[in-house]
């Protein structure tokens, strides 16, 4: 059964070993983020940080640094200044994040650019943007761990009062909740968590392991504790089975050419949305009659 | 710099942040500013599917973000962040698994993404005309119900203004005008122009129409400059596109502050 599903070699594929390990981590605790991110409807800013981090990564590869460093950097960065531009008016919110995004846009044309100049750095567009993880480097994987261990820390700090000002804001400031602290430490948490993710999908995509599980999970209308898990096994679930599609796809077609992780990665998020919409919607409709 | 391979690039760059300033006007005064950034990444999609298959990219760039916008609006009653930010997702895996297929240079890959102004060709520009003329008199028919549905939504309800119909063609002039400017600024730049000059000229003034010709100005304005900049520095235009926008915002929005603060 398993000889149908899974291509030769993958079991001893280092490369692939890795690269899965680290998609893991990254999409386990990107779901947990994004949980957070789904119910305060912060999408738009969680793909803006993606964004900035984009840039970040160009000006990193513009500078010879580690990708991982750029994209981190980059989307702290990003996050400051919507941050700085936003922050007074709810209103705002909206153009404030657009802003920002536009001008990372602007800066990544530059850098991806003058990357491109380099002729020894080609594919690097692709891998910034759209991410290679089956090229990962092995002291990344350390490094996503600890920076891993440091948001679970970071969102069992803050966790309760996020929670509290995430559901009901007015009510969590009225209980003396400081609601501006825990927003600013959360979008903090958000960035590093979207520098990650875009290791793991490349930086235009990694929106999808922060939006897409988390959003399925919480279709799935349970409690919060096996919502985060739910949404916890929908994205590693997510990466696991990218991995394994991408790396059987070099045998599918006869010109051998491999559909890129990321790809594979967020088809199965998209299914898994669409499978868990549909069997709400039948389910409602089943209760109904 | 007004060399006659340029010629088709300011024509046609006159045109894109015309009807950029336009639609963003509604964007930025409707906070739709997430669909907005998310529709020209379905002709992204569109133009590398096109690339794939071998037919004319304008057919891609159409059919595909008619799709992405059409798939947005019709969830626009739930959650519409989601769905925006899958859609988004969706549609840009899908360009870069094409490209990837199609094995596609790196050049391509940057020139959908952030745009290739001096590629316009002769050819291009008839439909460009045809698409833009199609998109203002789409907005010009939708103005008085954009703005009153913005303003007062429970008036427009009672007016009999269908929301999900407005909402679609909204939608589909959006797309319309992304498959337009996507070749040109690029999918990720389109959305510069789409958002800064329009929201700094709702800084500047309260009337509407005031608003709408001043987002058209400035937009112009930025692209013209853009444009030049390159030209003179040989750097990327969509690098001149992003940051001019984002600059032109910020400046404005100080000078404003300061201005209501000594008032």
């Amino acid at each position: 059964m398993l000889h149908w599903l899974v291509e030769p070699g993958l079991w001893s594929n280092s490369a692939v070993h890795l690269g899965a390990a680290v998609g893991v981590v990254v999409a386990a605790v990107s779901a947990w983020v994004g949980l957070f991110t789904v119910l305060r409807a912060q999408s738009f800013a969680g793909h803006a940080l993606a964004d900035v981090a984009m840039a970040g990564g160009a000006g990193a590869g513009l500078l010879a640094w580690p990708a991982l460093v750029g994209f981190v950097t980059g989307s702290l960065a990003g996050a400051g200044a919507m941050e700085l531009i936003g922050v007074e008016r709810l209103r705002q919110r909206d153009v404030a994040t657009g802003v920002v995004l536009g001008a990372a846009t602007g800066l990544s044309a530059l850098f991806l650019y003058l990357v491109s100049l380099d002729s020894s750095s080609s594919g690097a567009t692709q891998v910034i943007l759209f991410g290679s993880l089956f090229s990962v480097s092995a002291h990344v994987l350390w490094l996503v761990l600890v920076a891993c261990a440091l948001l679970a820390v970071g969102v069992a700090a803050i966790g309760r009062p996020l929670l509290f000002s995430s559901v009901s804001p007015e009510a969590a400031g009225a209980r003396g909740v400081r609601v501006a602290r825990v927003s600013l430490s959360f979008t903090a948490v958000m960035a590093v968590t979207v520098g990650l993710s875009a290791i793991v999908l490349g930086a235009v995509l990694s929106t999808a392991l922060l939006i897409g599980p988390p959003a399925a999970a919480l279709r799935l209308g349970r409690g919060l504790r096996a919502t985060g898990l739910a949404a916890a096994a929908f994205g590693t679930g997510a990466v696991l089975a990218g991995v394994v599609a991408s790396y059987d796809s070099y045998y599918w077609w006869p010109s051998h050419r491999a559909l890129p992780v990321s790809f594979c990665v967020v088809t199965v998020i998209v299914l898994e949305l669409a499978a868990v919409s549909a069997v709400r919607a039948l389910a409602r409709r089943r209760g109904d009659g | 710099m007004f060399a006659s391979f340029m010629t088709n690039a300011w024509l046609v760059g006159t045109v894109v942040a015309l009807l950029a300033g336009a639609t963003g006007f509604f964007v930025v005064m409707r906070g739709s500013s997430f669909a907005a950034h998310a529709v020209p990444n379905g002709a992204f999609a569109g133009a590398a599917g096109a690339t794939l298959v071998g037919v004319a990219p304008l057919i891609g760039l159409v059919s595909f973000s008619v799709l992405a916008a059409l798939g947005i609006g019709a969830s626009r009653r739930h959650r519409s962040d989601v769905a925006t930010a899958m859609a988004l997702v969706g549609m840009l895996a899908l360009g870069a698994a094409f490209l990837s297929l199609s094995a596609a240079y790196e050049p391509q890959v940057e020139a959908l993404l952030f745009g290739e102004i001096l590629g316009v060709s002769s050819s291009q520009l008839a439909p460009v005309l045809a698409i833009a003329a199609a998109c203002f008199v789409a907005l010009a028919v939708m103005y008085r119900p954009l703005l009153l549905q913005a303003a007062a939504p429970d008036l427009a309800a009672a007016r009999g203004l269908n929301a999900t119909t407005l909402e679609m063609g909204f939608m589909l002039t959006l797309a319309l005008g992304a498959s337009l400017t996507v070749p040109v600024v690029g999918a990720l730049l389109s959305f510069s122009l789409t958002v800064g000059p329009p929201a700094a000229a709702r800084l500047l003034t309260r009337r509407p129409a005031t608003a709408l010709a001043l987002s058209m100005g400035l937009s112009l304005a930025t692209l013209w400059v853009a444009l030049a900049a390159a030209y003179q520095s040989d750097l990327p235009v969509g690098f001149f596109v992003g940051t001019l926008s984002a600059l032109l915002y910020v400046v404005v929005r100080l000078a404003t502050r300061r201005r209501g603060a000594g008032a």
